[in-house]
């Protein structure tokens, strides 16, 4: 792990500096929408900058939390399991990051591919 | 072991401190919102799902026992983001004294309350206009 750990401290830092404007900015539209129904969220889901936006949002924000969770493991779980345990961390980031990424993408641009 | 160095284990602090309680915090929020990772795919699962699906996760999260737990979010996101300018102004070799760390484990504590009753207020009020 040694030879990852400077990689690690920088990546967890550009994340955490990126994710400031785009937590705030996701955080923001949401609260600004005048509603939460279907039509609203669709409408706001298929401009391209809130499309393009929430995009890289999860795909940074999934990377800070793997980041983070893996720091957790690595200090709080004793023995032969934290590696398996990070492991599924990493899988578990890497689908949800996908399946959403894939989503907005469908919702925003599908209906005109 | 990981070749890096590891948190102390908690038991080496006799009292609470304001500078370890925030660095927990920061963890315990940090989780929080991996947490909140899991809410928003199931969200947007749900708008991929259409309207009927939709309808379903909206009335779901509609629950007043979810709007403790958005509020909850709404904490997280607000303690995370100052911790972490915190931990970011760190970085560059500033604020690494001890009063000045205690002072800002404070300030911390202040400002993320105050955002989150800011945020709350925003979410749950609906005379705010939009």
């Amino acid at each position: 792990m040694s030879a990852n750990g400077v990689r690690h401290w920088k990546m967890q830092r550009i994340t955490a500096v990126a994710l400031i404007p785009l937590s705030i900015w996701f955080l923001v539209s949401l609260l600004a929408l005048p509603g939460h129904d279907y039509t609203t969220v669709v409408t706001w889901m298929a401009q391209k900058w809130s499309a393009g936006l929430l995009m890289i949002f999860i795909a940074v924000g999934a990377w800070h939390s793997h980041l983070g969770v893996t720091v957790v493991f690595e200090d709080y779980i004793q023995g032969g399991t934290r590696t398996f345990w990070i492991v599924v961390s990493r899988i578990a980031h890497i689908f949800a990051a996908f399946a959403m990424i894939f989503a907005v993408f469908y919702v925003a641009f599908g209906s005109r591919a | 072991m990981p070749d890096r160095p590891l948190s102390p284990h908690l038991s080496v602090y006799r009292k609470l401190k304001y500078t370890l309680l925030s660095s927990i915090t920061n963890r315990f929020t940090g989780l929080g919102l991996t947490a909140g990772l899991l809410v928003l795919l199931y969200w947007i699962m749900a708008i991929l799902g259409g309207p009927e699906t939709y309808e379903r996760a909206e009335h779901a999260l509609a629950h007043p026992i979810f709007k403790l737990v958005l509020a909850g979010f709404l904490f997280a996101f607000s303690y995370h983001l100052i911790a972490g300018i915190r931990h970011l102004i760190w970085d560059t070799g500033r604020g690494l004294e001890k009063r000045q760390s205690q002072k800002s484990a404070w300030l911390v504590g202040v400002l993320s309350v105050v955002l989150t009753l800011v945020l709350a207020y925003w979410a749950f009020c609906p005379a705010v206009p939009r």
